[in-house]
């Protein structure tokens, strides 16, 4: 199939950026949106045009480096997918397609498409672990935890970290990320303990890098591929309020 | 935001049960609701209330002035292609714009019976209370008032279908049956509100038009 | 010369060496630690939590990835699950008959202390992970939960849904930036080593890109650790990440580093099959499926009806009837092979006929949809999104692909390469699964490494460094690596040729694939050293690149890393072809048994190879470890 494309082009996080344009007749519906976008950087690379940079790794849609903004939507038409498992069979011939970067202050421009993510890996160094050093653990069993428990923690702990929360939001809000790995951690008995200092510092980093405030639309579950859920995100707040309100100083 | 908003939707439901004596039979409305009226401006404790609920409004506004400033910050540079919108309500991405119809409708309605009220010269009923009655019903003749008013109400009315449960999830209700029942309070609610309060208007203008 | 080489084994029972070790290992006081600098190249599990854990002690670590964050390594993607002697079921399971299994896995191939140690550490690695809140699986009552993987007949794999990697992986990233924050990690997110740096014979420090800027930069240490992971990517198709590349191990091997049994590389059973020429990798469904879902294909090869309407006598659940007692659940070589066996005959399904069906309709009647779904409902998922096809009517079709290297660098007991102060750990090494590595112990391996192993032995090492200053980054070692790293690239951008690193990287896998994959010839091998040394000379003078060097340039990155792929595809062609025997993975179709089967040497091969770089990628020097087994007698290995 024909597929007529307008991708973001920037050459960094200062330059202005524009959509370029550019056409491609060969797409199989059997491609992956990545593999037309390879497609199009050998064509680019042939012509001595520089390739389109994009990011982009397990292509299996669980290390979160990939994620554009496809006609105006995180991760492209389908809900709860990354960019890389969306394929060409989602489109169809003669489609125009635009793809942009994720946009946000806290994510700055690399080039392109690829955007610099690592205002998340600052939010999980402020408290986003168990602190337990190596040789420290008890016996494993030796904590029941549920099924209930183990299965609504994985829940939320299944976030891959892509962005397209911030990028779907329109207050460009980390809540969804934050949350997920607040609750992930304050539903097990071994990240409990901490809760209260760990909420606390997550979200003032989370302010600190520049993101916005939630403000409950939802939009952030809709296009997350592992379809985390806002509720993590009331959790944050019931765990904030809880440690503000019981603060001893 | 979360804290003043449920205030202000609490005050609602009083604001709306003190105004549905509008619907009674007109003599006996009258007198009923000057004297109400009269009864509320007289007492100490509404009066704290009252405070209270204009340091709401202007709390609520100010927090939405920075979350709007908040979130122009973190966008950074906008989308030249966006179609986020499918993810989520339109009325829960224009919480400010509605709000701001909200805000310059309380203005508009602060002045024509809080202030006339107040700080007016207002001729009394036969107990001696102020006519605020005879005020409302007509102002209420006239047909752009009217729509002005179920204009605000609608905008007030969506503003309170993402708002009350919005609210609640801020404040931190995570459970997940209760969100489920909250959010079906919040349109109960938001519905209810809006009827409750277009009909006043309507009402008083359709019985008293000449 | 070709050298016999050996690794210390500490003394006593094969149950007390790893206790004699730590009992007699040289320690660094507290004090001394803080002193001491130490770089960890890569963050999977193995890096994240071998820089984790060292940062705790008090080291000061450098921590380098080429990914953009540290949680996206490519252990995130493993999915089935890791194995641990717990013997929670109560079903016979011991650190002996893990390590057995793990030995008889590997064909008898892998050095019997390592492969002991790794099982005798694997019940403190679930201790931990718990401890970290990795989410795995429960039962009601809230004890963890088990099930059992290919190869072995107890149930030790302990898994969290279908992404045990990403949570294990997650647990350790959190605990290295639990540790950046205590500032005794330094993350380099987006930087790729591009050499090791050696100095008086040890390796101190590292040569690096920074990807975002493109600027060169140098880093010193006392002790450089290499958790780089795999090079199955080079067959271009593989269930690898994009970006997974042999260029530090290589670069360290070029550097003296030996590398060790390069050409066994698993094949993974249960990948989804090629659909076009457009393909970029392979998606893996976990092996873990093949506890419920039966393999089979038609047993006309000229069947035309759709999966379903085939009746029971015309199909052949070929895995079962081969192999009663493990049925499904044969290891990961040998499934492959009886795949590939299949689909060679012509029975392959699917549009080019390159694949077999796995199928769950007996499981989901047995148990019932939403017990199937609580258990891969996400590879269900993940399957429909990529193929379009809802598997829990219509069976998956599945197909062999790259999948693990076994092969790396050589290293000792202690995980020391034959670079002294260079260590490699995890996948990156090829010390514990031998031949053929079973499923969940890759999880296992990664993660025992790094928290457990390395520790003590790295501290054994560098209780001998702690006289020793800082490394000086203007060292003309460091002059000497920049200025080679510099001119290499600049020759890639001078070529201005005519094709795509990528285009070179498809042409070469597919001659691995064909040739040095699941079934080799001595013909084969002849032929593909022939073609991969043409295609390197074309790749000399026919390659484009475009941009600058000092800029973003993924080009550039691929360039690099397609440029060590072709010199080690030689060597993986001449370890093939030397070792005139099948183990595991490696099938030569010269040795087999009567009824198929990979027939050992053990007379002429029971050794691993380490090969030694002499300066021409067309004739490295081969050094033999001899396998010593005290504790077991190799058998031949059967699963029937």
């Amino acid at each position: 199939m024909k597929i007529k494309l307008k991708i973001w082009r920037q050459r960094d996080s200062r330059s202005k950026g524009e959509f370029k344009e550019y056409h491609l007749d060969d797409v199989s519906k059997d491609m992956s949106f990545l593999e037309m976008l390879d497609t199009l950087n050998i064509k680019l690379i042939k012509q001595g045009d520089l390739p389109v940079e994009f990011d982009h790794d397990c292509r299996e849609g669980i290390c979160g480096q990939c994620g554009v903004m496809i006609n105006g939507i995180a991760h492209g038409p389908l809900k709860n997918t990354t960019t890389c498992q969306l394929h060409m069979r989602s489109f169809n011939d003669g489609d125009t397609i635009h793809v942009e970067p994720f946009k946000a202050a806290a994510f700055p421009i690399v080039r392109d498409l690829k955007v610099n993510r690592s205002a998340f890996d600052n939010i999980i160094s402020s408290g986003g672990y168990v602190s337990v050093d190596t040789g420290q653990a008890p016996e494993a069993n030796s904590i029941p935890v549920t099924f209930e428990e183990a299965e609504s923690a994985f829940d939320a702990a299944a976030c891959i970290g892509c962005g397209a929360c911030v990028a779907s939001c329109k207050n460009s809000s980390a809540a969804l990320f934050t949350s997920a790995k607040i609750s992930h951690l304050a539903r097990l008995p071994q990240g409990d303990k901490e809760t209260s200092t760990r909420v606390v510092n997550m979200v003032n980093q989370m302010e600190e890098e520049g993101f916005g405030y939630c403000t409950n639309t939802e939009a952030c579950q809709v296009e997350c591929p592992e379809n985390i859920s806002v509720l993590n995100i009331a959790r944050m707040n019931y765990e904030y309020n809880k440690a503000k309100v019981l603060a001893k100083k | 935001m979360a804290i003043t908003g449920l205030f202000l939707s609490f005050f609602l439901i009083i604001h709306l049960l003190g105004n549905l004596q509008l619907l009674l039979p007109a003599e006996e409305a009258q007198l009923q609701y000057n004297s109400y009226s009269h009864f509320l401006g007289g007492n100490i404790l509404v009066k704290l209330v009252a405070y209270v609920l204009y340091l709401c409004i202007i709390l609520h506004s100010l927090d939405a002035i920075y979350l709007a400033y908040r979130r122009k910050k973190a966008n950074g540079v906008s989308y030249s292609y966006d179609r986020r919108g499918r993810a989520s309500t339109w009325y829960s991405r224009n919480m400010t714009a509605l709000g701001i119809i909200i805000f310059v409708f309380l203005v508009i309605h602060f002045k024509d019976f809080w202030y006339h009220y107040k700080f007016g010269d207002l001729p009394t009923d036969v107990n001696g209370n102020k006519d605020l009655y005879t005020l409302v019903v007509v102002a209420f003749e006239q047909l752009w008032y009217v729509i002005l008013y179920i204009i605000a109400i609608l905008a007030l009315g969506y503003h309170l279908l993402h708002g009350v449960f919005s609210a609640h999830r801020t404040i931190g209700l995570y459970h997940p049956m209760y969100n489920k029942v909250i959010r079906v309070l919040g349109v109960v609610f938001a519905v209810a509100i809006t009827i409750g309060y277009i009909i006043i208007p309507l009402f008083l203008y359709i019985n008293f038009q000449s | 010369m070709s050298k016999t080489i050996e690794a210390p084994i500490p003394e006593g029972p094969i149950a007390e060496k790893w206790s004699n070790y730590k009992a007699k290992a040289k320690l660094v006081s507290p004090n001394n630690r803080k002193r001491l600098e130490v770089i960890v190249v890569g963050t999977g599990l193995a890096g994240a939590s071998a820089a984790a854990s060292l940062a705790e002690m008090g080291y000061n670590v450098k921590s380098f990835c080429f990914q953009d964050s540290p949680r996206r390594a490519h252990s995130v993607a493993a999915q089935g699950g890791v194995n641990a002697a717990k013997n929670y079921k109560n079903d016979g399971d011991s650190a002996y008959r893990m390590f057995y299994d793990t030995l008889k896995g590997g064909d008898f191939r892998s050095r019997e202390a390592n492969t002991y140690r790794l099982a005798e550490c694997s019940a403190s690695l679930i201790d931990q992970a718990v401890a970290q809140g990795v989410p795995f699986g429960r039962e009601y009552g809230g004890y963890l939960r088990n099930r059992s993987f290919g190869g072995v007949q107890v149930s030790r794999t302990f898994y969290a849904r279908g992404q045990t990697g990403q949570q294990l992986l997650l647990g350790s990233y959190q605990a290295l930036l639990r540790q950046k924050q205590a500032g005794k990690v330094k993350l380099y997110a987006r930087h790729e080593m591009l050499d090791v740096v050696i100095i008086e014979g040890k390796a101190r420090g590292i040569i690096a890109r920074n990807l975002d800027t493109g600027q060169i930069e140098r880093h010193g240490a006392h002790t450089v650790v290499l958790a780089t992971g795999g090079f199955g990517k080079i067959y271009y198709l593989s269930t690898l990440a994009m970006g997974c590349n042999a260029s530090a191990i290589w670069r360290a091997h070029k550097k003296g580093a030996f590398m060790a049994n390069p050409s066994w590389t698993q094949i993974h059973p249960t990948s989804l099959p090629q659909s076009g020429e457009h393909q970029s990798k392979l998606t893996l469904m976990s092996e873990s499926l093949r506890n419920d879902g039966r393999i089979w294909v038609p047993k006309d090869q000229n069947e035309t009806r759709a999966p379903g309407d085939i009746p029971e006598e015309d199909r052949d659940y070929y895995l079962e009837r081969k192999y009663p007692s493990f049925g499904n659940l044969a290891p990961r070589d040998i499934s492959s092979r009886a795949a590939k066996e299949q689909i060679d005959l012509g029975k392959g399904v699917g549009p080019l006929k390159n694949a077999v069906y796995l199928d769950f309709s007996r499981a989901i009647n047995e148990y019932g949809k939403d017990v199937i779904a609580e258990r891969y409902g996400n590879l269900f998922t993940m399957y429909k999104k990529i193929t379009g096809i809802d598997a829990y009517r219509e069976p998956m079709k599945i197909s062999p692909a790259a999948h693990f290297s076994m092969g790396g660098l050589w290293v000792d007991y202690e995980l020391m390469t034959t670079v002294p102060g260079l260590f490699a750990i995890g996948e990156a090494n090829f010390s514990d699964h031998g031949a053929n590595r079973l499923g969940a112990n890759s999880l296992l391996q990664a993660c025992v490494d790094g928290y457990f192993i390395l520790p003590y032995t790295l501290q054994n090492y560098l209780a001998d460094q702690i006289r020793i200053e800082k490394t000086d980054v203007n060292h003309p070692a460091f002059e000497e690596s920049e200025r080679q790293v510099k001119d290499q690239m600049q020759a890639f951008l001078n070529c201005k040729g005519k094709k795509t690193a990528e285009e070179f990287h498809k042409e070469l896998g597919r001659e691995l694939y064909d040739k040095c994959g699941l079934l080799r010839t001595k013909e084969g091998l002849e032929k593909a050293i022939e073609n991969i040394k043409k295609l390197r000379e074309e790749y000399k003078t026919n390659l484009l690149v475009p941009g600058t060097a000092g800029e973003v340039n993924s080009e550039l990155e691929k360039a690099g890393r397609v440029s060590d792929y072709m010199e080690l595809a030689e060597l993986m062609c001449l370890d093939a072809l030397h070792r005139e025997e099948s183990c595991g993975a490696h099938f030569r179709a010269e040795y087999q048994t009567a009824e198929g089967e990979a027939k050992r040497d053990d007379e002429n091969y029971c050794y691993s190879a380490a090969w030694e770089w002499t300066g021409n990628a067309s004739a490295p020097m081969l050094n033999r470890e001899p396998l010593v087994f005290e504790t077991v007698k190799p058998t031949v290995r059967s699963y029937k």
